[in-house]
């Protein structure tokens, strides 16, 4: 099938891929900073060309879910197969986005065995790509591994000094979440009917949707799933992992992480959950969006305490993650469509304030929030980035954030007016906590750390310039993205008919 | 070409403005900044103007010009549309045109600013007058929520403009999350309206053929009367009445322009206009109505006793809007909602007015904001005196200046409704006469009690300072004409009939309450009277006020001082808990209970395998006598579970 | 002979195996109890493999049959262990000039 567009899948997860074999051969820092650079860059015009095929009135078949399809393990029913829709399309862009970003701001840093450092985010990137779009269970799991492993040795190779301790207990924690996963698949698939004459049983993504499951089974099955997906988002309390391995991890890994990879939980609970065990949510919607509304206030709370910037961005994330939760748990259309507008959103938000907090932590050499002071008056464009990019966080309207959170919050209130109203104190103490932070670090008089603060290197002002574009753009005229996940959402939606109470 | 088609000039050449000036605050300079920044606010008002005319014509009616899909999900489909009606008119015209004079006014105010602190400054202002413009142009709640939140945006970076100085990012801050507070109910009213109607439009809901809630007759139905008081709670939070007032005298941290502009004429307002728009829906929520009524009479009371005995000009003023505003909400609250919006467009007049002529006293008194230790300034500064005059005239309400008419027509539909009302409401009035005079007295009369180095530098704003406020002061004097009641002149309330259309269906449910021409006549006079009769008392007052000795205050009067400490009951009931909360959750519920389980269960792993590991000791007869044992055991167990 | 003759000697062997592994601490003397344990199963494997052969089974004779190749199996396993068994205890005894089975302990460290 090479040569049609069908192919754009595969290609998403080839091209880092083969690169990152690669990469591993280039000794010299330059040219394999360069080389993964260009790489990423492929990547992304790949995407980019794809997009014109999302075209749904033209193009059906290619938002059918099995586009690219190869035996590789048909003696029991599991085959290479990728494809992509809507949600698939939108978390591939910001994969494919995200990771030039990245290696961009890595031009200024050095890292020992840069060589290795590059090849596993490129691997990681091939993870994360084949998550989005594997249609095979057992596929999924092993790109969901394989996108763990290399971030594992990102994080405990490169960064800070306790880095070692906090990715082991990231490692422990995803990990244990991962096996529960893969006896939940295996359990599954025990109950799935063949799709070929090889097997007894398969683990196509079809035959899952299909799989015949008591209700009984569902209430159980659904924790084993939901361990491995709410570990990663994370929903609370399973949060404790990310603080600790943002703090100490480097910033690339540190990006992928918050911007791309909580993602994978996300859209795990919304492709493999919410079609799978469609009574086991019905019956603990209550119970996990009460759960996710905690984790908001909870992490809400804590993040103005921080004074550490890294782990105040985590925490922050860990709350702007809980509403997407608990809007998915809600299950209806205005959420669902929230939740896919606000992965897109999110990614870009995050994505840009690690960056801004890395530019300061790059020229103060500090990152205590109570160490830095007056930044504005040092750096103007700086400040006027970071006021952007915390109201686009606070979801201010006409930022990219609102309309996610518009439509996620929207969907909560049609499940539970009360709970739409305690996740709504959510969106004024983000005000709290981000204004906090803004004006401790920004305003104020320049103190002995910022006065070394220079103005923003070309370089930096125009990464951040294109991520605070894609705000704006995506704020004041968010329809195209909605349109594209829709036929998505309306898919989920027809396929859960138990859920309608 | 109509002008209506020209509408989205309105709010998008302040936008361009904001781009201008933010994006060239280095390289501009700053008379051209100046000019920029007025000019993108110029002609939107032309336009506004034109736009008047065309509402005003005979057989006009709602326009609703639709742009683009902002959000189109499944049924609930939310455009990017603009609404021309009577009340967005009218508003265009006083955003536009205050917003105009205050630009104009802000060139010289501003001028010791760096070139790029000025062009900050011009481009916060401009991006200012875009969501308000948004915020009154919008055609549906999320656009005007867009604009709501867009407004908050603006007040927050201009009260905290001299960003140096954290007492004004406080301000700031504080501003924009009380605001947060109320949008919160905004946003839970839009989503409830989604819920129950399927959509937020003006169009939708109001058309008086078959709006959703037009057509609707059911009085105080759970959703309206829910739907209602979220939305007052925006309301207050947004225009400052109780509880949620506390930001607007902190933010006048800003500069005054910004305090003219933002925190008294129009900003704040917006309430106001949000409870008009959607008066439909409190037309048919009694419960509500008589909420808006009495948070908005108490709000003007309580504002008006503490602006009794504050000594900073800016403080003072700045209770008096929140006084003011308490007024509008009154009369929103009474039904009289085309009364409401007539005090809107005066209080823009007077009060802009007032906040300018104190930004040309604090000019001249080189940033000094205590009206103690001014005092004589009337001879100095003839322009900024007689327009500070008249705006004193025109807020405590002497006729026929405006203020009386806006105030005066509230409180006799208040009459109609209640006259307890209407005796706390006249109170209020009071007040306000007193302390307005009080004001005028200790800056203007009596013997200067600054410094000799500020006595020397007192001196007349530049023309651009002075005409803005002249301009205003004719407004705030004959502003009141277009609002005549009916007892002096047939059909005198033009600004009244002008807006009927938008009440029509309201009145319909309310109906109208008309008292009789005699006691109206009395009760006008009887206020009148009695507020002139305080003004002279406190002119005399205060015309010779030196500092005295130490007094003792009574405890009423300290609570007035300390503003019947509300922020320090704010401070203890929430900030306060909510940082120890916050600290407890961090440092002893996540460190010590969740990841204390986490690490717990890594650590029994670690005992437990050092417990276990003491078995293995190397004694092959330990070993093989485990093996034996274990043997028998299950050699045991075979046995048995046959 | 009734089968019950050969398990008790078998369970008699097989004890005093265990018992002499146990406690005696001469490493060539627990070598032989573990082959006198193993030739124990061999005996007993021997003797069913008699008695179902004599009788109908479910499996048929050549299951019967089988319980005596195992026998074999065993011994060929049994004497590749006693070549490395003793060729470790000859490594002890160089190395300690004992064949102290307790100075094995010393391999935990």
């Amino acid at each position: 099938m090479l040569g049609t567009y069908f192919t754009f899948t595969e290609l998403l997860i080839w091209i880092p891929f083969l690169t990152g074999l690669a990469a591993i051969f280039i000794k010299n820092e330059k040219s394999v900073r360069s080389f993964a650079f260009l790489s990423s860059i492929a990547t992304l015009a790949v995407s980019v060309v794809s997009l014109f095929y999302t075209d749904f009135v033209h193009h059906p078949e290619f938002f059918a879910y099995s586009n690219v399809s190869y035996v590789w393990m048909p003696y029991i029913g599991s085959s290479f197969s990728v494809g992509m829709d809507g949600m698939g399309f939108l978390l591939t862009f910001l994969t494919a986005f995200s990771y030039p970003i990245i290696f961009a701001t890595t031009f200024k840093s050095n890292y020992k065995n840069s060589n290795a450092f590059f090849a596993l985010m490129l691997f990681s990137q091939a993870g994360i790509m084949g998550v989005f779009v594997a249609t095979d269970a057992l596929l999924f799991y092993f790109f969901w591994e394989l996108a763990l492993i290399p971030i594992y040795f990102l994080c405990s190779r490169w960064g800070g000094e306790k880095r070692i301790q906090a990715t082991f207990k990231f490692f422990v924690y995803t990990f244990l979440g991962s096996l529960l996963m893969l006896v939940g698949i295996l359990y599954v698939y025990v109950h799935t009917s063949s799709v070929s004459p090889d097997s007894v049983h398969s683990f196509s993504l079809h035959a899952f949707y299909n799989s015949y499951l008591t209700p009984n089974q569902q209430d159980w099955v659904f924790w084993l799933f939901f361990v491995a997906f709410a570990v990663k988002i994370p929903i609370f309390p399973l949060h404790t992992w990310q603080p600790d391995v943002y703090e100490q991890s480097n910033y690339p890994a540190v990006m992928v992480l918050s911007g791309i990879m909580v993602k994978m939980g996300v859209f795990g609970l919304i492709r493999w959950i919410l079609p799978i065990f469609p009574s086991a949510v019905g019956k603990f919607d209550h119970f996990l969006i009460v759960l996710s509304i905690i984790g908001i206030l909870y992490a809400s709370c804590i993040a103005l305490y921080q004074n550490d910037l890294k782990k105040f961005v985590a925490w922050s994330s860990i709350a702007h993650l809980g509403l997407m939760a608990a809007a998915i748990f809600a299950v209806n259309k205005t959420g669902l469509q929230g939740v896919m507008v606000e992965m897109l959103n999110h990614g870009i938000n995050i994505l840009a304030l690690w960056i801004v907090v890395d530019i300061i932590e790059k020229k103060t050499g500090v990152r205590k929030i109570s160490e830095i002071g007056g930044l504005a008056v040092k750096s103007p464009a700086l400040a006027i980035f970071l006021v952007i990019i915390a109201f686009a966080n606070i979801a201010l309207p006409l930022s990219n954030s609102f309309v996610g959170e518009f439509l996620m919050l929207n969907g909560l209130f049609q499940f539970d007016k009360w709970f739409a109203a305690f996740a709504c104190l959510g969106i004024v103490l983000s005000a709290v906590y981000m204004l906090s932070m803004v004006q401790k670090t920004f305003y104020g008089k320049t103190n002995a750390f910022a006065e070394k603060v220079g103005k923003l290197s070309m370089g930096q002002s125009a990464i951040l310039l294109v991520l605070v574009i894609f705000i704006l753009i995506l704020g004041i005229y968010p329809e195209p993205v909605i349109h594209l996940t829709q036929s998505t959402v309306t898919d989920i939606m027809a396929n859960l008919p138990v859920l309608k109470k | 070409m109509d002008a209506i088609q020209l509408i989205y000039l309105v709010p998008l050449l302040p936008l361009i403005g904001c781009l201008i000036n933010g994006l060239g605050r280095n390289s501009l300079s700053k008379t051209l900044v100046g000019i920029i920044g007025s000019a993108v606010v110029f002609i939107p008002f032309c336009i506004s103007v034109l736009i008047f005319i065309a509402v005003s014509k005979e057989g006009f009616t709602t326009q609703t010009i639709h742009y683009f899909d902002f959000i189109n999900i499944d049924k609930l489909r939310i455009p990017f549309e603009f609404q021309i009606d009577q009340l967005t008119a009218l508003f265009l015209l006083i955003v536009t045109g205050v917003s105009f004079l205050i630009h104009v006014y802000s060139i010289s105010y501003m001028k010791d600013e760096t070139p790029s602190g000025f062009g900050r400054y011009f481009s916060f202002l401009n991006l200012f007058v875009f969501s308000m413009l948004l915020l009154v142009l919008g055609g549906n709640f999320v656009i005007m929520y867009m604009g709501w939140e867009g407004v908050s945006l603006c007040s927050y970076l201009l009260i905290g403009f001299w960003f140096k100085d954290h007492e004004n990012n406080d301000a700031g801050k504080k501003a924009f999350i009380m605001n947060r507070i109320g949008d919160v109910g905004f946003l839970l009213a839009i989503f409830w309206m989604i819920s129950s109607f399927g959509t937020v439009s003006y169009h939708d809901l109001f058309n008086p053929q078959n709006g959703l809630i037009t057509s609707l007759s059911t009085i105080n139905s759970p959703e309206i009367t829910g739907i209602t008081l979220l939305l007052f709670v925006g309301a207050a939070s947004k225009s400052a009445q109780i509880p949620l007032y506390t930001w607007l005298p902190d933010a006048m941290a800003g500069p005054t322009p910004v305090s003219a502009l933002i925190h008294a004429a129009t900003m704040v307002t917006a309430g106001v206009y949000m409870v008009a728009r959607s008066n439909i829906m409190y037309s048919l929520a009694p419960v509500t109505m008589a909420c808006v009524a009495s948070v908005g009479i108490v709000t003007a009371i309580v504002a008006a006793l503490i602006a009794l005995k504050q000594n900073d000009i800016k403080k003072v003023l700045a209770y008096s809007t929140v006084s003011q505003l308490g007024y509008m909400f009154l009369g929103l609250g009474v039904g009289a909602y085309s009364a409401a919006i007539f005090h809107v467009m005066t209080h823009a007049f007077f009060k802009g007015l007032l906040f300018l002529a104190a930004g040309s006293v604090i000019h001249a008194m080189s940033g000094e904001q205590d009206i103690t230790k001014m005092g004589g300034l009337g001879k100095k500064m003839k322009i900024t005196y007689v327009t500070f005059f008249i705006a004193c005239l025109a807020i405590a309400g002497i006729p026929p200046f405006s203020g009386f008419f806006s105030k005066d027509e509230i409180l006799s539909a208040t009459y109609a409704q209640s006259p307890l009302l209407y005796v706390i409401g006249v109170g209020g009035a009071l007040l306000t006469a007193f302390y307005m005079f009080r004001l005028l007295a200790m800056t203007f009369k009596g013997k200067f009690r600054g410094t000799a180095e500020q006595e020397h530098h007192i001196h007349e704003s530049p023309a651009t300072m002075t005409v803005p406020l002249i301009i205003l002061a004719v407004l705030s004097a004959v502003g009141g004409f277009v609002g005549l009641p009916e007892v002096f002149a047939k059909n005198g309330n033009k600004i009244g009939d002008f807006l009927s259309p938008v009440f029509a269906r309201s009145t319909q449910i309310i109906g109208e309450h008309t008292l009789p021409h005699q006691t109206e006549m009395i009760l006008m006079i009887v206020s009148a009277l009695l507020v002139i009769i305080v003004s002279v008392w406190a002119w005399n007052k205060f015309k010779n006020y030196s500092p005295s000795a130490v007094t003792t205050d009574n405890g009423f009067v300290k609570a007035i001082k300390n503003k019947f400490y509300i922020d320090e009951a704010y401070d203890l009931l929430f900030v306060k808990p909510y940082r120890s909360l916050s600290a407890f959750l961090n440092n002893v519920f996540d460190k010590k209970g969740i990841d204390g389980i986490v690490n717990g269960v890594g650590k029994g792993v670690n005992y437990g395998s050092r417990q276990l590991r003491l078995l293995q000791s190397g004694q092959v007869g330990s070993y093989l006598l485990l093996m034996v044992i274990g043997l028998l055991v299950l050699f045991i167990i075979q046995l048995f579970t046959k | 002979m009734e089968i019950k003759w050969y398990i008790f000697l078998a369970i008699a062997l097989f004890c005093i195996g265990i018992i002499g592994a146990i406690t005696r601490r001469n490493s060539i003397i627990v070598f032989m109890c573990i082959e006198l344990m193993l030739n124990s199963v061999n005996l007993l494997l021997v003797a069913f493999s008699k008695m179902h052969l004599a009788g109908p089974n479910a499996f048929g004779p050549a299951m019967a049959t089988s319980g005596q190749v195992f026998v074999f199996f065993i011994m060929i396993v049994a004497a590749a262990e006693v070549s490395v068994g003793l060729a470790i205890i000859v490594m002890l005894y160089r190395n300690t000039r004992s064949i102290d089975i307790n100075f094995l302990n010393r391999l935990k460290n």
